[in-house]
């Protein structure tokens, strides 16, 4: 019985929502950058043998820019995911359990991928 | 989950064809949408035959003729017939626009017009949609000079500069065209505003004599209500008045993150 305009207030405005938006433009900016080099290192590791392609990958410079790209697409992945989980899940307990695992997820695969580089990176 | 198909009482089945009038020389047939909420039937489409010599050559004409001639109980709302009252809003050859401004000979394809009501809104009969939510989403960016200033005793000052700033916003007609064109409104419409009502907020926001710029963002700032916006564009596509709410709405986020740094 509330009113049409009682109705489109809602719970009112978040306040919030432009720094989801500023970060998914920052990260598209980065992953354009770091993608290049991502995609370069991988030409140039192609066919190269086991021991090459962690050599190349221990180089710090190398390593720290794979991470960057890691974390930046991690990032990226994430909030992408969670507008469109909020576009198309909308009864409320579903979309909750949605968002919190694309969140998991996010970092699980984020923080595996870490590891890995690092593995190789100090060789241990 | 956002729903992909029509409800069962919502699909639409065949619909009754109607004779050509007779000793017409040139006919033009309509489709047109027709649901009645009182005899409890799924909507379905009727042909109707529109003699080109009796009657104008919009696609508003054409309705008017077969209301006039062959069933006045076709409904749909229409005022000014030039434009500028933004009742007939209609889908009209697939796209949103408005019926009297658009040519019959303008519909693509076979020279059938087909005509729907706005899509994704609740259709009150045959061609009218409810615009009740529309309407309250308008009213929801207040849209009206706000001041703390005390009023001057003439108008409140406006530089030419300014004033340009309003060119391409304060000619929306309320049609409901472009918001019932995006996709994100049809799956967020009850938090979404639209790009009716954000471009409507844009005008307030970007108008020099307001001084509730700051609250105005703030109302805005939300996920939902001005962030559902995707840039998908089809209300700059849609819009009968060549207005561009897309880059109204773009104008808004960037206000919300010039005042972050």
């Amino acid at each position: 019985m509330r009113t049409p305009l009682g109705q489109v207030r809602g719970l009112g405005a978040a306040r919030s929502g432009t720094g989801h938006f500023w970060l998914q433009r920052l990260t598209a900016v980065s992953n354009l950058l770091l993608s290049i080099v991502f995609v370069s290192v991988l030409i140039s590791l192609a066919g190269d043998s086991h021991a090459a392609v962690t050599a190349t990958l221990s180089n710090p410079v190398i390593a720290i820019l794979m991470l960057l790209f890691v974390i930046s697409a991690t990032v990226h992945m994430r909030i992408g995911m969670q507008v469109i989980i909020e576009d198309y899940v909308h009864a409320e307990l579903p979309k909750l359990l949605a968002l919190m695992a694309n969140t998991f997820f996010a970092i699980a695969m984020g923080l595996s991928a870490v590891f890995a580089l690092l593995k190789i990176s100090f060789g241990v | 989950m956002v729903q992909l198909s029509l409800p069962k009482n919502s699909r639409i089945v065949g619909g009754k064809s109607w004779p050509k009038p007779a000793g017409a020389k040139s006919v033009t047939e309509f489709k047109v949408y027709r649901w009645n909420p009182d005899d409890g039937q799924n909507p379905r489409v009727d042909t109707f035959y529109v003699d080109r010599d009796d009657c104008g050559p919009m696609v508003l004409d054409g309705l008017i003729y077969i209301k006039s001639k062959i069933d006045s109980t076709l409904t749909f709302r229409r005022s000014c017939r030039e434009g500028i009252c933004g009742s007939c809003a209609m889908n009209i050859d697939g796209t949103n626009t408005l019926a009297c401004t658009k040519g019959m000979d303008e519909c693509s394809g076979d020279g059938t017009v087909k005509i729907y009501p706005l899509p994704h809104m609740p259709v009150v009969k045959d061609l009218v949609p409810d615009l009740t939510q529309f309407y309250a989403q308008h009213a929801s960016v207040e849209p009206w000079l706000k001041t703390d200033t005390r009023a001057p005793g003439t108008e409140w000052k406006q530089s030419r500069e300014d004033r340009e700033k309003l060119d391409g916003l304060y000619e929306c007609i309320l049609c409901a065209c472009c918001s019932t064109s995006c996709p994100s409104y049809w799956w967020n419409g009850d938090r979404y505003l639209g790009p009716a009502a954000l471009l409507q907020a844009y005008r307030w926001l970007i108008d020099s004599r307001d001084e509730a710029t700051g609250e105005r963002l703030d109302d805005l700032e939300d996920p939902f209500k001005l962030y559902r916006c995707h840039t998908i564009m089809n209300c700059a596509k849609a819009c009968p008045k060549g207005l561009n709410p897309a880059k109204a709405i773009a104008e808004i986020k960037g206000m919300m993150v010039a005042r972050q740094f």
